[in-house]
């Protein structure tokens, strides 16, 4: 950094839907996240912020917020990458109602996972035989290739289709669907496939590919969309949903 | 946008890929005439291809500017799923209509 | 609340879905005025005729180019997404969207050079 000074400028929403921006003063350190920066304010200059962070090591998904208008966690997010101008504005996620300050409220996201049929159908039996998965299959490829979302929401902060079509289930909750999909133990394929062929949602995805862009875990939710819109195209087409 | 609509849309667009090439194929071939009203009918006129051609291709956009258009409402304007989809169906009968009045213009003898 | 500075907006491919939507809205728009002109030759060929005269200006003709080009992007753009949808993923999205955009300039351009 040329321009280095000794101080930030930091300005963190405050309030719920309705709010203002408020600047605090912050000492400018090495090696600074901005999850650092929230601590400290929190801890030495407003003691009622807000906010929400756990393993503060890239793990959890919980500190996601909106850093100069990219959704990201920010444990992971060095200031010295972000920061313009000695300056950062912190928010909440997008796309999700604010509970106070830079807490989202997350209920949304999960009723979406939950109306996507984002969870696990068991089929067998204790008596069945269990079942033999090769890694190298091309459904297990798919499956493994999403299976590492940890529900951060990042994605469904960044995702415009998710802002301008309420009804929209969101990358997160269509990915987790993509792996059902792509699970052969699972045993709810047909409703599931219904619920993402329905209004609202994989078809409403436009490819911006916001959400492959900004996930922390790279995973690549356009993708696997673009599979539920070509599964759902031939069960359609063959009268299965 | 659901999966029937998404199949109609997805479906009348591979369609109209090759149409389209061979409009603009059309548009550069009788610029460079420079055809006169006169010479674009004499060839339009009576012709079977012409009609089948530009037939096919109005119905495809009815149906997919249709289709694009509810896509646009629901997500732009503040009109919900029922008057969007009123509109645009509304919008796509238009084009029929319209598109089926130009090709029977430059087709019939 | 309103998000301030969403870069991400920034992003080759959300502009590429813009411009999608953006060309889409123009065409629809421009199609009931294109099937009324050709309309005209209801009543024969002199209507026709006196309305590709008027189009013979200078600007009308940029029109056309500039319609050919929301044409072509529309399409190229289109078919991208149904490449995404329909076959295995590829990484090059981002170089896709502009060879898109650049191809259907450049069949504008060639058609604007040729009416003029």
């Amino acid at each position: 950094m040329s321009d280095r000074r000794s101080e930030l400028t930091v300005s963190l929403w405050r309030g719920a839907q309705q709010g203002r921006y408020q600047t605090y003063k912050v000492p400018w350190r090495e090696n600074q996240t901005v999850l650092d920066v929230v601590t400290f304010v929190q801890r030495h200059l407003d003691p009622t912020l807000s906010y929400r962070f756990a393993c503060r090591v890239g793990m959890c998904g919980s500190c996601a917020m909106t850093v100069n208008g990219r959704p990201r966690w920010t444990c992971r997010t060095h200031v010295a990458s972000v920061v313009k101008g000695g300056c950062l504005e912190i928010g909440p996620l997008e796309n999700l109602p604010v509970i106070k300050d830079l807490a989202a409220d997350m209920r949304p996201f999960f009723d979406k996972w939950q109306r996507a049929k984002g969870a696990f159908v068991p089929s067998p039996t204790r008596n069945d035989e269990i079942e033999h998965i090769r890694p190298d299959s091309t459904a297990r490829i798919a499956a493994d290739a999403a299976i590492e979302c940890i529900n951060c929401g990042i994605c469904y902060a960044a995702c415009d289709t998710v802002r301008w079509n309420s009804d929209y289930l969101g990358p997160a909750a269509l990915n987790r669907a993509w792996t059902l999909v792509n699970d052969v133990r699972d045993g709810g394929n047909t409703e599931r496939l219904q619920a993402v062929a329905a209004s609202g949602g994989c078809h409403a995805c436009h490819s911006h590919q916001s959400c492959q862009e900004l996930c922390p875990q790279r995973l690549n939710p356009t993708a696997s969309i673009a599979g539920l819109k070509r599964r759902t195209m031939w069960a359609y087409l063959k009268g299965e949903i | 946008m659901n999966v029937g609509l998404y199949v109609w849309q997805r479906l009348t667009a591979a369609l109209m890929v090759p149409l389209v090439l061979v409009h603009v194929v059309v548009i550069f071939y009788a610029t460079r005439k420079g055809m006169t009203a006169a010479d674009i009918l004499a060839r339009t006129r009576g012709s079977i291809a012409w009609a089948s051609f530009y037939g096919a291709f109005v119905i495809a956009v009815a149906i997919h500017a249709g289709i694009g258009v509810h896509n646009v409402l629901t997500e732009w304007s503040p009109l919900k799923e029922r008057s969007a989809g009123i509109f645009a169906s509304g919008f796509g009968l238009l084009l029929l209509l319209l598109g089926a009045r130009a090709v029977a213009a430059v087709v019939l003898p | 609340m309103t998000a301030r500075r969403l870069t991400h907006r920034q992003s080759v491919l959300w502009i590429a879905a813009l411009v999608h939507r953006l060309s889409g809205l123009a065409l629809a728009i421009f199609l009931p005025l294109h099937f009324l002109t050709l309309g005209l030759a209801i009543h024969g060929e002199a209507p026709l005729e006196s309305f590709l005269r008027w189009s013979d200006q200078p600007l009308v003709k940029l029109a056309e180019s500039g319609l050919v080009f929301l044409l072509m992007v529309h399409m190229l753009g289109g078919l991208r997404l149904l490449v995404i949808e329909n076959l295995p993923w590829r990484d090059e999205q981002k170089e896709l969207a502009t060879i898109a955009a650049g191809l259907s300039a450049v069949i504008a351009f060639i058609l604007l050079a040729r009416l003029f």
